[in-house]
């Protein structure tokens, strides 16, 4: 990195050039895509001055004429929302299903991707690894028939199961206690091989000698795991881990609400997650001040952890830091 | 002649530090239980949606049905003109999606990639902060939805998904790496523009990170129903993916608008109804199916790219 601003700096000797051809030309070529940007991304960033609005529609206006003129109401959106009950309930399930998330994320495809950089057949590992990465390519709908196959309580295969062994059928979509095993299972199924194929790229990446040295010193196979692989992944591991960290408050959407088909009541307590309730919010009638509001506090609340993620892991290893 | 010898340890070494071969088995065993899992939905699915009615009513879903019967494929080529416009908003939406989403990503990751451009802290900040901090569904909402009216609008479905600041790293790292400054300068020397550079030049000799974005576009279009959820109301712009999600919702949908000459009450008992659902998840899954194994390398190569620190 160092090296190559040397090299331009030979190149181009001053510092601050005066504005050129090329500075206008480029800036004309990145300018669609600013201007994608200002719309898509930064204009939303303001749009959220409606979550301090108590937002009402002027008859015979727009949006905009409205949102202006509606009245301030400082912070009492957010008051409604951080005091209501199920705040605590959306707080609670979305951290404690992507703290699971986070871990099994990385414990499982480590261990997939080491045993099958180990295999002797190559030919037969990239057949596994095509197979694997797989769910990957299933949109949530997809993977919510899938899931409907099996559980569907009058025709699915795991109620004939059930049947088959003399148990009574279960009503899987009014059952709450299964629902956190089977979301953490679909997770699972989904990301395994994609994140499996993610790890494995970097540990066919490690120097095959320094396998070879550990193996003449004596070492076994679980110490060369130990010593040489999972060290060398150690910035990809936490590459991930920052980013997966850094989304902490937000879930993914379409597990949550596709394979439970749309939240049912039965299942709010275990299924519902600050996106299901924002998008169930936007359906419905509440006010889009309190779901901005909602929006807002989940935003910002990432920020937060990604920042502070991005800060305790610069302290311990600032190569492995990724802002 | 020494270097052969060291050849042969070489891979006698290798030999010798592979598992043994029982470990081997045993692996092999687990990562073939593993890739049955992950494809088994797939054949289930396919299976049901070749039962025949009866047999679903009298056996459930069956992994292979006592009577097999195509009337679910029937019904759909039956409902073809339904079936067809979904699909083709599905492939205009991702044709169109990637094309524009291409452009603008790949544009913008050569422009950050040039050293001496003057704005490139500012369009730097401009990409990385929305990694950090983004307005969130409702005020994505409120601006597509009330402030530039997109809604059912085809743009609704293109537009707030074409780039992502990503994908915009990834092209940035790779141009950086691959496009020697050299060839820029003398092109420069020439005359050339920096959009002819970037057309003529950039284009050519980058070709694996084009399909890499166009293959990460490419899917996340097709595999949309979330924009169409939010967006869309007119049956007429209704995507695949959204086709199967309102299905899910009501199972008689797709009976809303019977063809002429049945009562709605005929038209839906004659419907197979349990098979056409899983009948439409394949229609989505095949295509994804029979074209992934070629194109799982640019998703891997992408990636790694993406992960080196820009």
């Amino acid at each position: 990195m160092k090296n190559r601003k040397n090299f331009s700096a030979v190149a181009v000797p001053k510092k601050h050039r005066k504005w050129s051809r090329d500075d206008t030309e480029l800036s004309l070529l990145g300018l669609p895509t600013f201007i994608w940007f200002a719309i898509f991304s930064f204009l939303p960033m303001f749009g959220l001055i409606i979550a301090f609005k108590d937002y009402k529609l002027t008859p015979g206006r727009g949006f905009l004429y409205s949102l202006i003129n509606s009245d301030w109401v400082g912070f009492s959106n957010f008051n409604f929302f951080l005091k209501s009950n199920t705040f605590g309930m959306l707080l609670r399930n979305t951290l404690l299903y992507n703290i699971v998330f986070i871990l099994l994320g990385i414990i499982i495809p480590v261990t997939f991707a080491v045993m099958i950089n180990q295999l002797h057949n190559k030919f037969i590992s990239k057949a596994y690894q095509t197979m694997m990465f797989f769910p990957h390519f299933m949109s949530w709908v997809v993977v919510s028939y899938f899931v409907f196959a099996f559980l569907n309580p009058d025709k699915g295969l795991a109620n004939a199961i059930i049947k088959a062994f003399g148990g009574e059928r279960i009503l899987w979509y009014s059952q709450p206690q299964y629902w956190p095993f089977i979301l953490i299972i679909m997770q699972v199924w989904k990301t395994m091989g994609y994140s499996m194929v993610v790890y494995l790229a970097s540990i066919t990446g490690i120097d095959g000698s320094l396998y070879e040295a550990a193996m003449l010193d004596g070492a076994n196979k679980w110490q060369q795991v130990k010593y040489i692989t999972l060290p060398s992944i150690k910035s990809v591991v936490i590459m991930m881990f920052i980013l997966n960290v850094g989304r902490i408050f937000y879930s993914d959407f379409g597990l949550f609400y596709q394979v439970t088909q749309g939240v049912p009541n039965s299942l709010t307590n275990v299924a519902s997650t600050f996106d299901t309730y924002i998008y169930m919010a936007l359906q419905s009638n509440v006010s889009i001040g309190k779901t901005a509001a909602a929006s807002l506090f989940q935003s910002i609340a990432c920020c937060v952890t990604v920042l502070a993620a991005n800060f305790i892991v610069s302290k311990i290893d600032e190569e492995s830091a990724i802002i | 002649m020494s270097k052969v010898t060291t050849k042969k340890n070489d891979s006698d070494e290798l030999k010798l530090n592979a598992i043994k071969p029982a470990t081997n088995r045993l692996f092999n065993l687990v990562f073939i239980i593993l890739s049955f899992v992950s494809l088994f939905p797939v054949f289930f699915v396919l299976m049901i949606s070749l039962s025949s009615e009866q047999s679903i009513a009298q056996f459930g879903y069956q992994l292979w049905p006592n009577e097999f019967s195509s009337s679910a494929y029937q019904f759909l080529w039956h409902e073809r003109g339904m079936i067809f416009r979904s699909l083709f908003v599905s492939v205009l939406v991702t044709v169109l999606g990637t094309a524009i989403g291409v452009l603008l990503t790949t544009s913008m990751g050569y422009v950050l990639s040039r050293q001496q451009f003057r704005l490139k802290g500012f369009y730097t900040w401009i990409v990385f902060i929305p990694m950090i901090f983004n307005g969130g569904m409702v005020a994505n909402y409120v601006v597509v939805n009330n402030i530039l009216g997109l809604n059912d609008t085809i743009w609704s479905l293109i537009l707030p998904l074409a780039v992502s600041s990503f994908n915009i790293i990834i092209c940035k790292t790779f141009f950086r790496t691959t496009i020697p400054d050299s060839i820029v300068e003398s092109a420069k020397i020439d005359g050339a523009s920096q959009l002819s550079i970037f057309v003529r030049i950039v284009v050519p000799i980058s070709k694996p990170v084009f399909a890499t974005i166009a293959l990460f576009l490419t899917f996340s279009y097709w595999n949309d129903w979330f924009q169409s959820s939010l967006y869309i109301s007119n049956a007429k712009l209704i995507s695949l993916q959204a086709l199967l999600n309102n299905m899910m919702k009501n199972l008689e949908f797709i009976a809303k608008n019977p063809s002429a000459g049945l009562s709605l009450q005929q038209y839906k008992n004659s419907m197979p109804s349990e098979s056409v659902r899983m009948a439409i998840a394949m229609v989505i899954v095949l295509p994804i199916a029979c074209v992934y194994p070629f194109f799982q390398k640019y998703f891997i190569s992408g990636l790694t790219i993406g992960a080196v620190k820009g």
